[in-house]
């Protein structure tokens, strides 16, 4: 659980500071921005998400090397299986709510 | 020996790097190097790693592992909070298959609990706000990796004004589980490959302590084959030169000083405990988060009657020698036996970062499946 997935921030909103759109491998969901605040993201910048928060800012090449990381230990269904579940998107939660 | 190296990104920077460790390494010395973090054990079981160093350098599995390190007493407490109908449990998915006394997250919800999987702190959240009728509890677990996430969350609650949520906190600190190792009298490590993502946000600070104090050296290492072999090289070349100090090897990734607003929301949100169980490890000082009195209202602890549960692990399973680096985890009398990872009774046998799981998964199926091509033959 101690692997972070790596995103590129698409989407900023006014109206909510903390929060960004981001994009992994062509899924998108928000995630929060609060643990970057001192020094926030622009789009296009790339991040390192857990548990839906963005925690660091990286290259786009690290970026790309953390994916691969990712695939190599054989996380990266996993890793997809979480951006996926940001948002209650699960199914789990979906049938309930 | 080296037939996977060709799959790795820059294969002839591993093998070179491999060549400089052998080089490092006096034969004369045994080398017992712990990597604290279970991310680095997954990976190194994975690539298999050790084949690639020489047979003079024992890497020893850490305590770095958050479900692995969590006492079934708490699972219980959590999962007995739960019992009460209008409670949904959520947690991530981790902790779904981890046994408490009465079953796992997972049976639980077999019997009827409203158990949910949530990928995010922040998604616990919004589940109590679409059950405004339900109270929902997040079973939080984790290192400081996870626990600004938690932390953040509670602003969040507190901020919005939800209060059909509460947190079971379960967040602990790595600073104190590496003093327990180090002050454990059947245990000796001679550097340790420090946590990546941990250090993301705690910064490399915290740990000039072992190197100072302890003489010790650290290096702070990224995930990839190639950055474990090289931090190998650091501590090795560390310890050559009779040297203790702390490098981090994973700069694109950790600054040197953490994440400020991280830390920041941590401190906001939580205090330490006096003390705090840990599996295998016992009961050490100041090494878990408890969530402030400002936060009582959603801290679960507060609102909801806690039983208080200590359960002893099941006496035959070996958890605590293995998870201190004492036993191997071939070495527990229940490992491929009564505990698989289809079926685990401990904890390190759960999660894919715990030494058992990830022994079981590499080492053990290999050997297997080589015994049965040569018996076949």
């Amino acid at each position: 659980m101690c692997l972070a997935i790596p995103g590129q921030v698409v989407e900023l909103f006014p109206d909510q500071p903390t929060a960004a759109m981001i994009d992994v491998v062509g899924v998108r969901r928000k995630v929060d921005l609060g643990l970057l605040q001192d020094d926030l993201p622009v789009k296009g910048d790339w991040v390192l998400i857990h548990v839906g928060f963005a925690m660091s800012k990286i290259s786009e090449a690290d970026a790309a090397d953390q994916m691969r990381t990712l695939r190599m230990l054989g996380e990266a269904e996993a890793a997809m299986q979480e951006i996926e579940g940001y948002g209650l998107e699960n199914s789990d939660n979906k049938k309930a709510s | 020996m080296m037939k996977f190296v060709d799959e790795f990104r820059e294969p002839e920077v591993i093998t070179w790097t491999s060549e400089q460790i052998r080089r490092l390494a006096d034969p004369k010395r045994h080398y017992r190097i712990m990597e604290v973090c279970g991310g680095h054990t997954h990976a190194i079981y994975r690539f298999g790693l050790k084949d690639l160093l020489p047979s003079n350098i024992e890497l020893i599995h850490g305590p770095g592992c958050p479900v692995c390190v969590l006492p079934m007493g708490r699972i219980d407490d959590g999962l007995s909070i739960a019992l009460d109908p209008n409670i949904i449990f959520a947690a991530f998915g981790d902790m779904m298959r981890v046994p408490g006394t009465q079953g796992s997250p997972l049976e639980h919800k077999a019997r009827g609990m409203d158990v949910r999987i949530v990928y995010s702190p922040s998604d616990a959240l919004k589940l109590a706000e679409t059950n405004p009728d339900k109270h929902v509890m997040f079973f939080a677990i984790g290192f400081e990796t996870t626990a600004p996430s938690t932390a953040l969350t509670l602003v969040r609650a507190k901020n919005q004004g939800i209060h059909n949520f509460s947190v079971f906190c379960n967040h602990v600190t790595i600073i104190p589980a590496i003093r327990a190792i180090l002050d454990s009298p059947d245990m000796r490590i001679d550097a340790f490959i420090g946590p990546g993502h941990v250090s993301t946000v705690i910064g490399c600070r915290p740990y000039e302590w072992i190197a100072k104090n302890e003489n010790k050296p650290v290096a702070v290492s990224g995930f990839e084959p190639l950055d474990i072999l090289q931090s190998i090289v650091m501590v090795l070349r560390q310890l050559r030169d009779d040297e203790a100090k702390i490098e981090n090897q994973y700069k694109r990734v950790v600054p040197w000083e953490g994440n400020r607003a991280a830390l920041r929301a941590m401190a906001d949100v939580f205090e330490l405990r006096p003390y705090f169980e840990w599996r295998g490890l016992g009961f050490i000082s100041q090494s878990a988060l408890r969530i402030r009195d400002r936060y009582a209202e959603w801290d679960a602890e507060q609102r909801f009657d806690v039983p208080g549960v200590r359960v002893t692990d099941p006496k035959a399973a070996q958890c605590g020698e293995v998870l201190k680096g004492v036993l191997k985890p071939h070495q527990c009398k229940l490992f491929g036996k009564e505990c698989t990872p289809e079926h685990p009774i401990g904890a390190l046998m759960v999660s894919s970062e715990g030494s058992c799981a990830a022994y079981f998964n590499y080492e053990h199926r290999k050997t297997a499946m080589v015994n049965s091509i040569t018996s076949a033959a």
